[in-house]
């Protein structure tokens, strides 16, 4: 027992290496996602007719396909159109473009859940549009999204490990590096997940308080899911 | 063109990988449920101990990643003495991991109705696992319908992780023919159409049945 | 001149005409009230005035400026028009005092602390300055429809509409809010109205309109429309309103 914590200790950094890789590519993962995923929704809730008719589709797909198959016609696939994208950017291309579909639809649910009374009430005491937008509507969508956000990000950053089938260096690819020296699989998998375990509830915690800071009676947030 | 060509010739094998997921998919959902079931009731009418089990067991599983609990057990359990085929080792993944977020899922419905079902149940003397046996459980089983087929469409698409510890289900062998014959765009493209499909079809389906089994004023489409 | 002119208002939601050539004017200090069964367009027309619902057809008159003309700032004519919600729509993510003093930050471009006390006087005016630092969550419905007054109070609107603004509420706190409609009446507001408290129509109003089907089928003073109805269906209706809300 003591000498399997020792083990562990040991092989820590290179475990804590592969952790922050896992992290960085969550992050950026979830921010492609945000930015798309804002688009996506927008377009879907004004866009002209046909472009609300793509953007589902686009929704549609990315939410129907496992996210192996994007990431590998992404990274294998997409060479062969002569397009060769780095392992890294692949994996952030195809988790956080996935990510955008589901933060699409927690978007613009949010947006569609404010009342239409609210837009009047907005314009009636005499808000343009843009500043009912900005003043009333968003304010309030981004706090009707946080729970699905959050949810999002822990599904994200749970499926990050599957960059491990291209070939990069996360979490789990470096446990089994150490694994293939020291031939201890049950506890370099345990601390990894373990690592996860505790990254999962960090992120989960963080986004929490967060919406504990801003939340207001009438929009519970923080509650646990 | 030429790539169909080739791949007639790997349709058996393809079918074959189908087939392994379709298993893995509903085996894994169908037992997960029949675990879900003695969780959620853990969790919510248990006493402490099985309580603090379930509730264990289910905020490991949605804690860490299906692909590192995959890798636990096919390569952890052995060394510690259990051996397994990669399609056990799935199965036994896929089963639990399936068990804990459908407990959790479950947990939702069955929160909606308890509490003032419950006390309508005691009221006209039901004892307490005559009130779940009989007012909550028929109307929980309708709250399930969504539940399994989201769980099923989950379960469509990360069956294809189990390619990485080797089984050889529809994902592997689009692996296997890409590596074979480099029609790496075509393959994934074509397996992506048929989990597309897999995954709709399923929607379909629970969408009819819901409209079928509907029971008037018992709304189940917020929970999808 | 009216503060208000109608002329000939028509709109429809795709095959389903909802307003049918309406006309009447409204002076300074008016207070009318609207009555009608349900579905007659009574809220329709109020979002006419205030262009949240463009009539297909017909003129909206506001103190010398017809809204439906093209080019009319709609935001600027919009602050002359108060509007008081059935649902309240008040804003969620903010407190009693924001809600008010909202308008005045972002459209009147006042300072914070202008535009507070400015807020805070209005919360008085509708007996709230005591609630000031609540979320709409934390307030009853009356208090809600209260703030909602007040929001619309603080731009300093010409004309009040109201839409049935005490059909959301429990009997019990319908009382607070028609108090504070009929002090605004008292202090010289001019007012539209579309509710069906029968005993604010009878005590308060100059003037009561019936609409059914998309129409105005009658209107007068209340004695005359309450005692003496020319139409049939007026008498009617006011006959069936009487029993359900018990207007003496």
């Amino acid at each position: 027992m003591i000498e399997s914590i020792l083990f562990v200790f040991e092989n820590m950094p290179l475990l804590l290496k592969g952790a922050l890789v896992a992290v960085e590519l969550t992050v950026l993962s979830i921010l492609l996602g945000m930015v798309v995923g804002l688009l996506v929704a927008i377009l879907r809730l004004y866009g002209p007719k046909y472009v609300k008719k793509l953007m589902k589709i686009y929704e549609w797909v990315l939410r129907g396909l496992p996210i192996l198959v994007i990431l590998f016609i992404i990274y294998f696939g997409f060479p062969s159109l002569g397009v060769n994208i780095p392992a890294f950017i692949s994996a952030v291309l195809g988790l956080g473009l996935r990510s955008s579909a589901y933060q699409a639809q927690i978007y613009r649910g949010a947006i569609q859940s404010i009342g239409v009374e609210q837009v009047e009430a907005g314009l009636s005491i005499g808000m343009n549009r843009a500043k009912t937008m900005l003043y009333v509507i968003v304010p309030q969508a981004i706090r009707l999204s946080l729970p699905g956000f959050t949810n999002e990000f822990t599904i994200v950053l749970k499926d990050s490990p599957l960059a491990y089938a291209l070939g990069i260096a996360e979490l789990l690819k470096q446990g089994r590096n150490i694994i293939v020296t020291s031939f201890r699989p049950f506890t370099i998998y345990l601390t990894c997940a373990i690592i996860y375990f505790l990254l999962f509830h960090f992120f989960y915690y963080l986004f929490r308080k967060i919406a504990e800071v801003y939340e207001v009676p009438g929009y519970i947030m923080s509650k646990k899911s | 063109m030429e790539f169909f060509g080739v791949f007639a010739e790997y349709i058996p094998v393809f079918l074959e990988g189908l087939w392994l997921t379709i298993q893995l998919t509903l085996i894994s959902a169908v037992v997960g449920f029949f675990i879900a079931v003695p969780l959620v009731l853990s969790v919510l009418y248990g006493n402490k101990f099985f309580e603090s089990i379930a509730k264990g067991f289910i905020s490991v599983v949605r804690g860490t990643p299906l692909l590192v609990q995959l890798f636990f057990v096919y390569y952890g359990l052995p060394a510690a003495g259990l051996n397994l085929t990669p399609f056990q080792a799935a199965l036994i993944g896929f089963i639990l991991n399936s068990a804990a977020y459908q407990a959790e899922y479950m947990k939702g419905g069955f929160l909606s109705l308890t509490t003032e079902q419950m006390d309508a149940a005691y009221s006209i003397g039901l004892n307490k696992w005559e009130s779940i046996r009989y007012i909550i459980f028929p109307q929980a089983f309708r709250f399930s319908i969504p539940a399994l087929s989201n769980e099923m469409i989950y379960l469509i698409k990360y069956t294809s992780i189990a390619y990485i510890i080797q089984v050889e289900e529809l994902f592997a062998q689009a692996k296997y023919f890409a590596s074979d014959t480099f029609y790496h765009l075509e393959i994934f493209l074509l397996v992506g159409v048929v989990y597309l499909i897999l995954v709709y079809g399923v929607t379909f389906t629970s969408d009819w049945l819901e409209e079928k089994l509907q029971i008037p004023g018992f709304d189940v489409s917020h929970l999808k | 001149m009216s503060l208000l002119q109608l002329k000939n208002i028509k709109k429809s939601f795709g095959s389903n005409k909802v307003l049918d050539g309406v006309s009447f004017g409204v002076d300074k200090g008016d207070v009318i009230v609207i009555i009608g069964p349900s579905g007659t367009g009574k809220s329709t027309l109020l979002r006419c005035v205030n262009m949240l619902a463009p009539p297909d057809s017909g003129q909206v008159i506001v103190d010398g400026t017809d809204l439906t003309q093209k080019g009319v700032n709609l935001s600027n004519e919009r602050q002359k028009i108060g509007m008081v919600f059935q649902h309240f729509a008040l804003f969620t993510h903010l407190r009693a005092i924001d809600n008010v003093a909202i308008g005045l930050k972002k459209v009147r471009n006042m300072k914070e602390k202008e535009a507070h006390e400015k807020a805070i006087y209005e919360l008085e005016r509708v007996g709230l300055a005591d609630h000031k630092d609540k979320y709409p969550a934390e307030l009853s419905g009356g208090q809600k429809q209260r703030v909602g007054i007040a929001r619309a109070l603080a731009m300093d609107p010409l004309l009040m509409l109201f839409d049935e603004p005490t059909s959301a509420l429990d009997p019990e706190l319908i009382g607070e809010v028609l108090t504070v409609m009929k002090n605004l009446a008292e202090e010289g507001m001019t007012m539209l109205c579309v509710t069906h408290e029968m005993g604010f129509a009878k005590s308060v109003s100059n003037e009561i309109i019936f609409m059914e089907k998309g129409n105005i089928v009658e209107m007068g003073p209340p004695k005359k429309m309450f005692e003496n109805p020319e139409n049939e269906r007026t008498q009617s209706f006011l006959h069936k309103i009487s029993e359900l809300y018990g207007g003496e």
